[in-house]
């Protein structure tokens, strides 16, 4: 029903692209969100001596690992960009693919991760660190597979030649997914 | 400037609208003003629900234990229910709603001169997410155990745990409707966002935009801003609830004082971001009916933004005896008192726009007039619950419930009246009765007063909130008589609610044709047809020309300029 | 004005009072002003007396000159405001001056339990007192109270004192008051705690030295157990 789009989308009176004003504004919107969620944690971390115990089993070589498959992620995504940016399709959706591959190694990963951690008795209720641990890392993971999801869409229209800018605002996204990790893996790993 | 027409809207548009069923064109719409209309009606059913509970609990109050007509006895499970429903329906499901998606759907393309919003089909799935959450609240009460009763501020651990709130399945059934609700807002303020800052007809600069329009922009982003932690907190608490997690509970490590903080740090803001709109929608009434420039334009502009700011510096003082520090009860106190500041300037400045105005005294401008009114005893009022030493004794009585009522009343309903008779002749073509929507007026503003005045004073009593029977405080016994009088007050305030849904309806099917612009307003949306058709303006969208209320101005012989008249040829 | 419809039976009342009394008189001033300004300029200005308006874009003198100095009124008033109310603040919630005795109260879903120093004087000992829905109380003595929940939040409120303190479930809270006046007087739960909410009042009584003393004397667990030998 919405084949043609209005003339307001195509309008740019404040100068910035609308799709990429929006895409700000999600991200924006996120970032508040975990950053609730992170300032809850700070807050408790700070109240409870006890959870240094707690935090010292998670596993802080698989944590820099998955911290390097995101950042080389990221990379891809900006190289995907640049690609976009000079009209190569196909090749932005090929290196937006090995973005994807980058995100589905990191959850698979964490699935490995999750899996020893469960086993060995640190399930979600074991203790509020570990409450805590699992919906931060948790509600970060989806926002990955989700990511993943999105630019696998933008991708294969890339590939064809189309809706090339959208490149670009899914690697600001994928930017944003990164950084929120940056801030997870020393509160959750390194903090001991 | 620049004087060339925009393109003419697509006509590969109107070639697919012969042919809109039923469904494309009512339910599954992606054009802003249907999508605005949805959240309209939606927001006015759920009105009448969130009044009908009302009703409920406050003849409860008034004739303790006796069946209530149309609900039968109210239990105090019952009451807690419907007073916790009552305010959370009038704050999510009804202020958020009209105010802000079904006039900023509405007027925001219209007064910035373009055809929809950037993204009309986000558009569309945010009214579809917030009607699921509308439905999943309400099915919330036919659930085992019924709806969840821990009031709207749903502090843990009597939200967390089924032991202490007796109704499983229905808090966690609250608490993921208030979610989804938050997910629509965000996903509509993207449209909001957009579209104003980057949609604006040619020559229409930041400075040209209606101030309602800023205003929904402004509070679009103070509910950004401040919705996130309380998304977490909401996430952390149905894992309380449900997977058996202790963010909030203190037997196992948690902190109920934490979920305080991270429902208030959203909680204080997003009493602003239902303000603004309202504030915005009076802006454009009164300068329209005292045929004046909006005073100070700029300075409005400046302290909303201040006003935003500062929002985020105040959310504590709705926990000053809830155990915090008490050495940061003194930080807030200051904050709260300062924010009086810019919001009394705001006052002023609105006050001063009727001055060498020529006022006439129509529906709109009585609603638009009687919000400032009435906010201004509810900001004053606000200044005995900010100040701490005051809010020892006044903390969860009847003065604070009295205090938001003068607050959020002006807000939701004053505020929804005055949009409402204002923008109907646009929105459906015809003209509202003049002389039942003053009857209607004066039958809900004076038992308004006699509903609330009434409540202060048992606050001052010592009446504490969300008890459902006070017979069993002798000290308050006496003041039953009081109760009555603010019941019966409110059994009035409804019955003249019927008169405006009658004018409503029946206007709007059969009243006078209204022109393009009734009002003889300079602002964009009342150059396009009445109602307008999708696309708004077929002939081609409009150009911009100077400010939105050039209201009376010495060069020009009508008393309005709007700002789409090309300016005439200068002679040589 | 409080003290018209609340009996004040604490110390720190009457400053509480004067806080609310002093608020008010500002906050009408300031209303009445703006109300008649609103009210005249509705009537100065409605259309038959005023057929044409005038274009004012906001930078004039005069009214900005009004709105100016009506605002320092506003930041003025809040400024006294201020001082008072953290004074007061601080008299009932930062300061803790020396008690003569203590109190332990405990809320719970859906009562109050009150835990009184026995004849010993002090607290934590066998012969203390435990009361449902009953704190008794010697007038001009200074007492603290700890303050704990079972469950949920809970609050303590008592009126006549103008003291109110949320009760948090895995704390215990200490404040203080001191009763002026003897008398039965209402406690209230103030913060929603479930559907009993409103089904655990509560009385504070507040006795002479004597009266007290024989309460004590009478109610105190050994004292029970020797009459029932």
């Amino acid at each position: 029903m919405a084949a043609t789009r209005p003339i307001a989308t195509t309008r740019t009176a404040a100068g910035m692209a609308t799709g990429k004003l929006a895409v700000w504004w999600i991200v924006a919107s996120e970032i508040v969100i975990f950053g609730g969620v992170l300032a809850s944690y700070v807050m408790h971390r700070l109240a409870h001596e006890a959870w240094a115990e707690q935090a010292a089993h998670t596993n802080t070589w698989i944590g820099a690992f998955n911290t390097m498959v995101l950042l080389t992620s990221s990379l891809s995504a900006v190289l995907a960009h640049q690609a976009a940016e000079r009209g190569d399709g196909p090749k932005a959706a090929r290196l937006l693919y090995a973005t994807v591959v980058g995100a589905v190694t990191f959850l698979i990963v964490k699935g490995f991760e999750w899996t020893e951690e469960i086993t060995h008795g640190f399930t979600i209720t074991s203790s509020t660190f570990w409450s805590f641990y699992y919906t931060a890392a948790g509600i970060h993971a989806a926002h990955v597979l989700g990511g993943a999801i999105i630019m696998l869409i933008v991708a294969s229209a890339a590939k064809k030649g189309q809706e090339l800018h959208r490149v670009e605002l899914i690697g600001i996204y994928w930017h944003f997914v990164d950084v929120v990790w940056i801030f997870l893996f020393p509160l959750l790993y390194i903090a001991k | 400037m620049a004087t060339q027409p925009s393109a003419p809207a697509h006509d590969a548009h109107d070639d697919h609208h012969h042919e809109q069923s039923f469904a494309q064109k009512y339910v599954f719409s992606t054009d802003h003003k249907m999508i605005a209309m949805q959240y309209m009606f939606t927001g006015m059913a759920m009105a009448l629900i969130g009044g009908f509970f009302a009703y409920a609990f406050r003849m409860q109050l008034a004739f303790p234990g006796e069946a209530v007509p149309g609900f039968g006895v109210v239990s105090p499970a019952d009451y807690n229910a419907l007073v916790t429903n009552h305010g959370a329906i009038m704050i999510f499901w009804v202020a958020m709603p009209v105010l802000i998606a079904a006039f900023g759907n509405y007027l925001i393309p219209l007064m910035i001169g373009c055809d929809d919003m950037v993204f009309p089909r986000i558009n569309r799935l945010s009214y579809q997410i917030f009607l699921l959450s509308a439905l999943i609240l309400l099915a919330s009460f036919f659930v085992e155990g019924g709806g969840f009763g821990g009031a709207w501020t749903i502090y843990p651990p009597l939200s967390s745990k089924a032991q202490y709130s007796l109704t499983p399945l229905g808090a966690t059934i609250f608490v993921g409707a208030v979610g989804l609700e938050f997910i629509a807002f965000l996903l509509g303020g993207i449209n909001f966002i957009t579209t104003a800052m980057n949609s604006r007809a040619p020559g229409m600069k930041l400075y040209d935009v209606p101030m309602v329009v800023w205003m929904i922009v402004v509070a679009s982003i103070l509910f950004m801003a401040s919705v996130g932690p309380l998304i977490a907190g909401a996430i952390m608490l149905i894992m309380d609830q449900q997977l058996g997690t202790a963010f909030f509970d203190p037997d196992r490590g948690g902190d109920p004082v934490l979920w305080q903080h991270l429902f208030w740090f959203f909680g204080h803001p997003e009493v602003y971001v239902v303000l603004l709109p309202a504030m915005g929608i009076v802006a454009e009434i009164i300068t329209v009916f005292s045929r004046k420039k909006l005073f100070a334009y700029r300075t409005i502009l400046y302290t909303v933004f201040g006003t935003g700011v500062l929002s985020f510096t105040v959310w504590a003082h709705h926990q000053f005896i809830s155990g915090i520090d008490p050495r940061m009860a003194n930080v807030f106190t200051v904050t709260t008192l300062l924010i009086s500041v810019p919001i009394a300037e705001m006052v002023f400045v609105y006050i001063a726009t009727l001055y060498k105005g020529s006022i006439t005294f129509t529906t709109p401008m009585l609603w638009a007039l009687a919000f400032l009114g009435e906010f201004i005893i509810g900001g004053v009022t606000g200044i005995f619950l900010g100040a701490s030493g005051a809010d020892i004794y006044m903390h969860d009585t009847y003065f604070v419930l009295a205090h938001f009522h003068y607050t959020f009343f002006p807000i939701a309903i004053i505020g929804t009246f005055a949009g409402v008779t204002f923008w109907f002749p646009k929105m459906f073509g015809r003209l509202m009765s003049e002389r039942l929507g003053k009857i209607h007026f004066w039958g809900t503003i004076i038992p308004f007063n006699c509903i609330f005045i009434p409540l202060f004073v048992l606050g001052m009593g010592g009446q504490h909130r969300r008890i459902y029977d006070y017979s069993n405080f002798p000290e308050l016994a006496a003041m039953q008589p009081v109760r009555e009088f603010a019941t019966i007050a409110l059994l009035f305030m409804l019955a003249f609610q019927f008169l405006f849904l009658w004018n409503f309806f029946r206007s709007m099917f059969t009243g006078p044709k209204a022109g393009k612009n009734p009002w003889n307003s300079c602002t964009l949306e009342w150059t396009a047809d009445s109602p307008p058709p999708h696309g708004n303006w077929p002939e081609g969208l409009p150009t911009v020309y100077r400010g939105p209320y050039e209201y009376s101005h010495p060069d020009h012989d009508e008393d309005y300029w709007p700002q789409d008249e090309a300016p005439k040829e200068q002679p040589a | 004005m409080i003290e018209s419809l609340v009996p004040s039976a604490s110390t720190y009342a009457a400053d509480i009072d004067f806080v609310f009394e002093m608020i008010f008189w500002m906050v009408t001033f300031w209303s009445v002003l703006t109300f008649g300004a609103f009210f005249w300029l509705l009537w100065r200005f409605r259309k038959g007396a005023s057929p044409k308006a005038e274009y004012l874009s906001g930078d004039e003198e005069y009214p900005k000159k009004i709105i100016s100095w009506a605002h320092m009124a506003v930041l003025v008033f809040d400024v006294v405001i201020l001082f008072f109310a953290v004074r007061v603040w601080y008299q009932v919630k930062q300061d803790l001056p020396q008690p003569d005795h203590i109190v332990r109260i405990v809320a719970q879903q859906w009562a109050w339990s009150f835990y009184h120093e026995g004849p010993d004087g002090e607290l934590g000992t066998p012969d203390d007192i435990a009361m449902n829905d009953e704190l008794h109380l010697e007038v001009d003595q200074l007492y603290h109270y700890k303050l704990e929940s079972r469950d949920v939040m809970h609050n303590f409120s008592v009126p006549v004192f103008r003291l109110k303190q949320d009760a948090i479930p895995g704390r215990v809270i200490t404040g203080w008051f001191q009763p002026t006046q003897t008398g039965t007087y209402d406690v209230q739960c103030a913060e929603i705690c479930g559907i009993g909410h409103g089904l655990m009042p509560a009385t504070v009584v507040i006795e002479s030295p004597a009266d007290h003393a024989a309460w004590v004397q009478s109610h105190s667990p050994l004292a029970l157990a020797s009459v029932e030998e």
